[in-house]
């Protein structure tokens, strides 16, 4: 087995992300994120690679749109109000296919919020956040192990499909330390191919251009179509979620990121007070595993969504039901932590006194 | 016969999208001829801006980027960082980096990025449509002030070379022009400083380029001379032309 380190969540996705190849970082501080861009700062010239402390977000995704041009493995990160900043740079991006890879360490929202551990961020990240028609790739971490395992993911399916990818964590799963094991071989780019459209020294080859723009009629047209064909490809290789109990399961509990853990312990709780209950885990947020879910929503009469915001992914999941199973939403935005005992209280009213369906209730 | 002068290999043999009487095109030809004398071009990246010279990636032949409107020198910041065996060039004109690009062309030369930037100064916002520029003259007339600029509603026009001279980080800035063929001449020698400059691993080297737009100023596009006119007249009294930094640095 491999050794096991314990590490902050923000310095393990930071060291994730350079044993993944990530060898150019921008970034700007924002609370709870700061110990990315600081373990970055020393440790990517150990490795050969740059840090630059941008003047705002939106520079620091520009010189990662500048940088990812290049071919090179790169990254930015911040936490909720600093990644609306990075939307516009994140368009431009995705128009222009580079695979660049973005940390989100969410906080309460909108607006400056608080500094603590939330997921208001869940529509932005996966309706594209930024203007125009795109998807990026989006994993939602739960422990600080897979906070150092994820950008290898990202960087692979980024660089296969050349789009954006990020990775949707909180607060919480950012500051909190635990034993993490890397999982991965490391990568040494030197050893990557280098993607026939990247920007460099050349001597015989023609020019090469990225741009997000074709101002031709039709010219855009047939950009995003020829990209929506890599999103099919995507979504049919690229789900990922996790599934526990869900055998014998009435309930089934649909959580992501630290809400997924805090339902490990409630369904636990539920399961010594004979409830039976199961937790399904979207790990890749977009592609969402909708298919999967259409599956379980035959058999199972219901659904409890729970999520730290007002209730995002819940809409994800009852376009997947389609009103085959009955949907419930146990919510708290505003960076509430959820409580285990919460949310076993929600189940014990869906059970016992018939508590109202999502859909009636809004 | 005798070759005496021909397109320079920098540039493609591609039509102009520029109208009549526009500097554009003579500033690409300029930075072109300066590219393949100083032999870069296959190592040479360029960042287009978003304005008139939203094209140019189309038009140099040298791998091109073109991205967000004023980030071209954040842009170039993370092309440099990440292939510091490249010549990064960032052409700008004078909305994209002296307003919605202000942030990131202070801090390229306060990081004393080693990039070159071609700042190209019409005082108007052309591709647009002739809105107020930050360098729109006092008076001078736009589609966003008719009766012409005026101090209580919109200020001054910036002085981008002046104001970077202040910052230790600037290693090279000039202003030049192209109105007149002396300026051309001038522009030229400036920009390959400018180039040779990030050769040298000096830092950031910044030409600013007085240029013509007749057709958002409202000059006769049929007597070119009315533009050259406007900056002789009204634009090099506010805007000297001349070296405003050259820092020597190892």
């Amino acid at each position: 087995m491999a050794e096991k380190k314990l590490m902050k969540g923000n310095e393990a996705l930071s060291e994730g992300a350079i044993r993944a190849g990530c060898r150019f970082f921008a970034g700007y501080p924002i609370t709870p994120q700061n110990e990315i861009p600081e373990y970055m700062s020393w440790r990517l010239p150990q490795v050969g690679g740059a840090f630059v402390q941008a003047e705002s977000e939106v520079s620091a995704i520009n010189m990662v749109y500048g940088a990812g041009a290049t071919g090179v493995r790169c990254m930015t990160s911040s936490s909720s109000p600093g990644i609306s900043l990075k939307q516009e740079g994140i368009s431009y991006a995705a128009g222009a296919d580079l695979p660049i890879f973005i940390g989100n360490v969410m906080r309460g929202g909108p607006g400056l919020g608080n500094i603590a551990g939330a997921q208001g961020d869940y529509w932005q990240a996966t309706r594209g956040g930024g203007h125009g028609d795109y998807r990026t790739f989006v994993m939602a971490p739960n422990s600080v192990t897979e906070m150092a395992n994820f950008p290898h993911k990202c960087f692979e399916v980024s660089f296969k499909y050349r789009l954006p990818s990020m990775v949707l964590a909180d607060g919480i799963l950012g500051q909190m330390m635990e034993p993490v094991e890397f999982k991965h071989p490391e990568i040494d780019p030197s050893t990557l191919t280098e993607p026939d459209w990247a920007l460099g020294v050349n001597n015989n080859r023609a020019k090469r251009i990225v741009k997000s723009y074709d101002l031709k009629e039709g010219g855009v047209e047939i950009m995003v179509n020829e990209r929506v064909k890599r999103y099919r490809q995507i979504e049919a290789a690229e789900t990922i979620y996790e599934e526990k109990m869900l055998e014998d399961a009435e309930i089934a509990l649909v959580a992501y990121g630290i809400s997924a853990r805090v339902c490990v312990a409630a369904m636990k709780l539920a399961r010594e007070k004979g409830l039976k209950v199961g937790l399904f885990r979207p790990i890749t947020l977009w592609p969402f595993p909708k298919a999967r879910l259409v599956e379980l929503s035959k058999k199972m009469k219901h659904f409890l969504v729970v999520e730290m915001s007002l209730g995002q992914m819940v809409e994800d999941v009852q376009l997947a039901l389609n009103g085959r199973s009955q949907l419930h939403l146990y919510a708290k935005p505003g960076a509430s932590v959820i409580t285990a005992d919460e949310i076993y209280k929600a189940m014990d009213n869906i059970v016992k006194k018939g508590a109202k369906e999502y859909a009636a209730a809004k | 016969m005798q070759l005496l002068n021909k397109k320079p290999e920098s540039l493609l043999d591609v039509k102009m999208h520029y109208c009549p009487g526009c500097g554009h095109g003579i500033i690409h030809r300029l930075v072109a001829e300066v590219m393949d004398e100083l032999g870069i071009r296959a190592r040479t990246i360029g960042v287009a801006p978003v304005g008139c010279a939203v094209f140019a990636d189309t038009y140099f032949n040298c791998d091109m980027i073109q991205g967000p409107h004023g980030r071209g020198p954040a842009e170039a910041t993370g092309i440099k960082r990440a292939k510091p065996g490249t010549i990064v060039f960032s052409y700008q004109g004078d909305g994209d980096l002296a307003s919605i690009g202000m942030a990131e062309i202070v801090h390229a030369a306060i990081r004393s990025e080693n990039i070159t930037v071609i700042f190209v100064n019409n005082a108007i916002y052309g591709m647009t449509g002739g809105q107020m520029a930050p360098t729109t003259l006092m008076g001078q007339k736009a589609t966003t002030c008719v009766d012409g600029r005026n101090a209580k509603q919109a200020g001054y026009p910036i002085k981008m070379c002046e104001m970077l001279a202040t910052v230790d980080g600037a290693t090279y800035l000039e202003r030049t022009t192209v109105h007149n063929a002396p300026g051309v001449l001038k522009t030229k020698a400036s920009l390959k400083k400018a180039f040779q400059n990030q050769i040298d691993g000096k830092g950031f080297s910044m030409v600013e380029v007085l240029s013509m737009c007749p057709t958002n100023w409202g000059t006769r596009l049929d007597n070119p001379s009315e533009a050259t006119k406007f900056v002789a007249e009204g634009m090099l009294p506010v805007f000297p032309l001349g070296v405003y930094k050259d820092a020597q640095r190892n």
